[in-house]
């Protein structure tokens, strides 16, 4: 298990990071949120990562892709996090490319992989029906009709739907609204007659959607993975999913902390540099031995992505113990960014406030600290 | 050259052919060898293990074998480590030496200190103690003031040291001592090495909260110590000081991976599953009952795995071979916070079979978990407190401005 960075990792990195503060600081987040923009993401720049191979990162060779692995794009995603760069990045080349990867047939593989590589597919996944994420808890149904199937019901926080071309739809195929069997995955236009999109406006200025299904009809070849059976490959891109959020997280968190850290060695009181306050040093010394442990957590988890020798199961406990430890972290920095720059913090002219909004619907995001506390339990045997 | 995967058959084969049988099982507290001249084997089968690695340097893999080591290098050191895993082998040697003095001794020490004292460590012959925390000086140790002065080629050394571990069972002790009380206090302090039996020396054990007595209080009147048993510069043993608690913060930073050893305030609690125990005691069976506690085990874990992930890569950065650096500090304060807090849960796992003290109605494992759950309670004091590593990592890792030292000049 590689916990330091290879150098073609380091090399990624390294040119991530200088587009992330060159093309999209936090002021071009800023900018879509004061300028209500429509798409809420700038398609220029998303060009731009496009063009820089980001749309196929993790995709093997063989659809189109680069084939960095799961470690490429966990350095990538964890670089737009320390800008909170606002992109179809997450929703459609960590959990699109992802879900067609893992679900799809050939087909579908050698359609549609190449053309998230080429920027020309955007992908949202329409999953949670609840305000709190629970997998199994869809009563969106899909039955089968002449010649496809038909799916009704509705989604919430469904990530960059109103841009998305095709909605990756867990849909209940069989068995209760709580059963982890009878699940099915559908590709679903987004154009498609009886789909719905509304957009959500959220404190974090990204992009979401609730999205409804009345009586959408969608042909047989739509059925992505298993018919009834597609939990097991479904939680497999969820846990994928949930250590491409953490790295994301973890670029986040530490541009808090290094925010903060100029802060205490600038701002005086007392006549003195507030950073020589004991009371604000031993809290910024935790809140690095943390994010130093979050580090880890993330790099452990990518690694693990890459290594076909792990199975669904290490997978899952790795992802699980990756995402809430990330969670309660970014709660952490993101309330004590606020904290130690005082009032400033407060203002929305200073950007800390950008990351606690970001902090909280991360965290949100397929599952919070105590969902993963508890299905890490469970897979451990308790 | 030999290649690496010749050294791992090599050394298979040797462990294969050397390791005792009851020295590839877990270790119990009362088999720990600590060497020296009163060296205890309660298991025979220890000594001649210890025997066996001595005599090719594997006590101290890495180390020179000029001076006795095993004279690895890091990627050999590495699979020796494996292997040694593999066949779940016990150290054959848990000393000071080894974990604090030998690595600064062979970065400070002169040719004659090294083959002095390196061979003697690698083989056991000598067990060492610690000189360090007085009656005045816990965590600002560098106000120290056991004196040291010079009578033509000898330091008369008078004082009194407190918290010295084993003491009353160590051979030498490496000692702080003030060799000048005219300049700043960090200027004027030095490191000296001298025997226990020497005149002038008595110890006396201290009785923890746990009912145990691992540390002493350690007296020095008059005692007569060679000159040339300083090392380094006279008045610049603080360098020396500094890099020793490096060293000793890595290994006490291993009590939160839970495979140290227990005399030393590491784990060895035969129950070792907090989770299976919590279960089993509530006759629990698919899931723990109580919610609450699941959930702080689950946290537990996770942030044990992540801290083991650390501990890891800060291996794997150090390749370079630079040793330990402040990030010792981290890893000591949040390995020392979690081997607390396991203890803590291991409490309510076992609930009212946890507070017995001794006699009918607990089992030894049940009584030696309440002993080791207050013992733990010196981990964030020991080493330097949790307090001293967080002021360390935010001047010299954070590089935050120090208030204290302008306070102390």
């Amino acid at each position: 298990m590689a916990l330091v960075l290879s150098e073609d990792q380091q090399l990624l990195k390294d040119s991530a990071k200088s587009f992330c503060e060159q093309i999209a600081p936090v002021s071009l987040l800023r900018k879509l949120r004061d300028s209500k923009d429509e798409q809420g993401y700038d398609q220029a720049v998303w060009a731009q990562m496009i063009e820089l191979g980001w749309g196929g990162m993790a995709v093997p060779e063989s659809y189109g892709g680069f084939e960095f692995g799961y470690g490429g794009l966990g350095v990538v995603l964890e670089e737009s996090g320390r800008t909170l760069l606002s992109s179809p990045l997450i929703s459609t080349v960590l959990i699109g490319a992802t879900a067609i990867f893992e679900l799809g047939n050939e087909t579908q593989k050698q359609q549609l992989l190449p053309q998230i590589v080429a920027g020309e597919l955007l992908t949202a996944l329409a999953l949670d029906e609840h305000t709190t994420h629970r997998p199994s808890r869809v009563a969106t149904t899909a039955t089968k009709v002449e010649g496809g199937y038909s799916l009704s019901g509705s989604k919430t926080f469904v990530l960059d739907g109103h841009i998305a071309n095709k909605l990756i739809t867990v849909a209940r195929t069989s068995g209760e609204t709580d059963s982890e069997q009878g699940l099915s995955v559908f590709l679903v236009d987004a154009a498609a007659e009886g789909v719905s999109i509304k957009r959500t406006i959220m404190v974090d200025s990204r992009n979401s959607s609730n999205v409804q299904f009345s009586d959408v009809r969608v042909p047989s070849e739509a059925l992505l993975g298993d018919f009834d059976g597609a939990f097991e490959s479904l939680s497999k891109v969820l846990d994928i999913a949930r250590i491409g959020v953490a790295a994301e997280m973890l670029g986040s968190m530490q541009a808090v902390f290094e925010s903060i850290l100029v802060y205490l060695k600038q701002r005086e009181q007392f006549g003195v540099l507030i950073g020589s306050f004991q009371g604000l040093q031993h809290r910024a010394a935790e809140m690095y031995s943390e994010i130093e442990l979050c580090k880890s957590a993330v790099r452990a988890a990518l690694s693990a992505l890459d290594d076909p020798e792990k199975s669904s199961r290490e997978i899952a406990v790795i992802a699980s113990m990756a995402k809430a430890k990330l969670s309660e972290v970014f709660f952490l920095v993101s309330n004590e960014g606020i904290q130690m720059h005082g009032g400033i913090g407060m203002t929305d002219e200073f950007d800390v406030g950008f990351y606690i909004k970001r902090a909280r619907v991360a965290q949100q995001f397929l599952g919070d600290a105590a969902f993963h506390r508890d299905r890490y339990a469970s897979l451990n045997g308790f | 050259m030999q290649s690496l995967q010749d050294f791992r058959e090599e050394t298979r084969s040797w462990l294969e052919q050397n390791c005792p049988e009851s020295m590839r099982t877990a270790m119990v507290q009362e088999e720990v060898v600590w060497g020296g001249r009163n060296a205890q084997f309660t298991n025979p089968d220890s000594k001649i293990w210890l025997e066996r690695l001595a005599l090719k340097g594997w006590t101290c893999p890495t180390w020179p074998a000029e001076y006795g080591g095993g004279g690895l290098d890091k990627d050999q050191a590495i699979i020796l480590n494996e292997e040694l895993v593999r066949i779940n082998a016990r150290p054959g040697l848990t000393s000071f030496g080894i974990s604090m003095l030998g690595p600064v001794l062979l970065e400070y020490g002169n040719h004659e200190q090294k083959l002095e004292h390196i061979p003697k460590i690698v083989r056991g012959e000598i067990r060492w103690c610690q000189g360090y925390s007085e009656p005045g000086s816990g965590s600002d140790l560098a106000s120290l003031a056991t004196k040291a002065e010079l009578q033509g080629d000898t330091y008369l050394i008078n004082g009194s040291k407190v918290w010295t571990s084993y003491a009353d069972k160590a051979d030498w002790i490496f000692c702080l001592v003030r060799t000048d009380f005219e300049v700043p206090k960090h200027a004027g302090i030095s490191f000296i090495l001298f025997d226990m039996a020497s005149e002038g020396i008595s110890t006396k054990p201290i009785q923890l909260i746990s009912g145990s007595s691992p540390f002493c209080e350690t007296f020095f009147d008059d005692v007569k110590v060679p000159a040339s048993n300083l090392v380094g510069r006279l008045n610049e043993g603080w360098t020396i000081a500094k890099r020793l608690l490096q060293h000793e913060r890595t290994m006490i930073s291993g009590f939160g991976l839970s495979s140290g050893q227990s005399d030393n305030g590491g784990t060895t609690s035969t129950i070792s599953s907090l989770e299976g125990t919590a279960m089993s005691y509530r006759g629990d069976s698919e899931k723990l009952s109580d919610p609450v506690l699941r959930d702080q085990i689950a946290q537990f874990k996770i942030d044990s795995d992540a801290f083991a992930y650390t501990s890891r890569r800060s291996i794997e950065e150090s390749k370079q071979g630079q040793g330990p650096n402040a990030t010792s500090s981290m890893l000591k304060n949040y390995g020392c916070e979690l081997n607390k807090r396991r203890y803590e849960l291991m409490l309510q796992a076992i609930g009212s079979q946890g507070l017995g003290w001794e006699g009918k109605g607990f089992n030894d494992e049940e009584l030696q978990l309440t002993r080791e759950w207050l013992r733990s309670k010196a981990n964030s004091i020991e080493g330097g407190t949790s307090e001293v590593q967080l002021n360390v990592i935010a001047k010299r890792v954070l590089g935050l401005p120090d208030i204290l030292s302008m306070a102390q000049k």
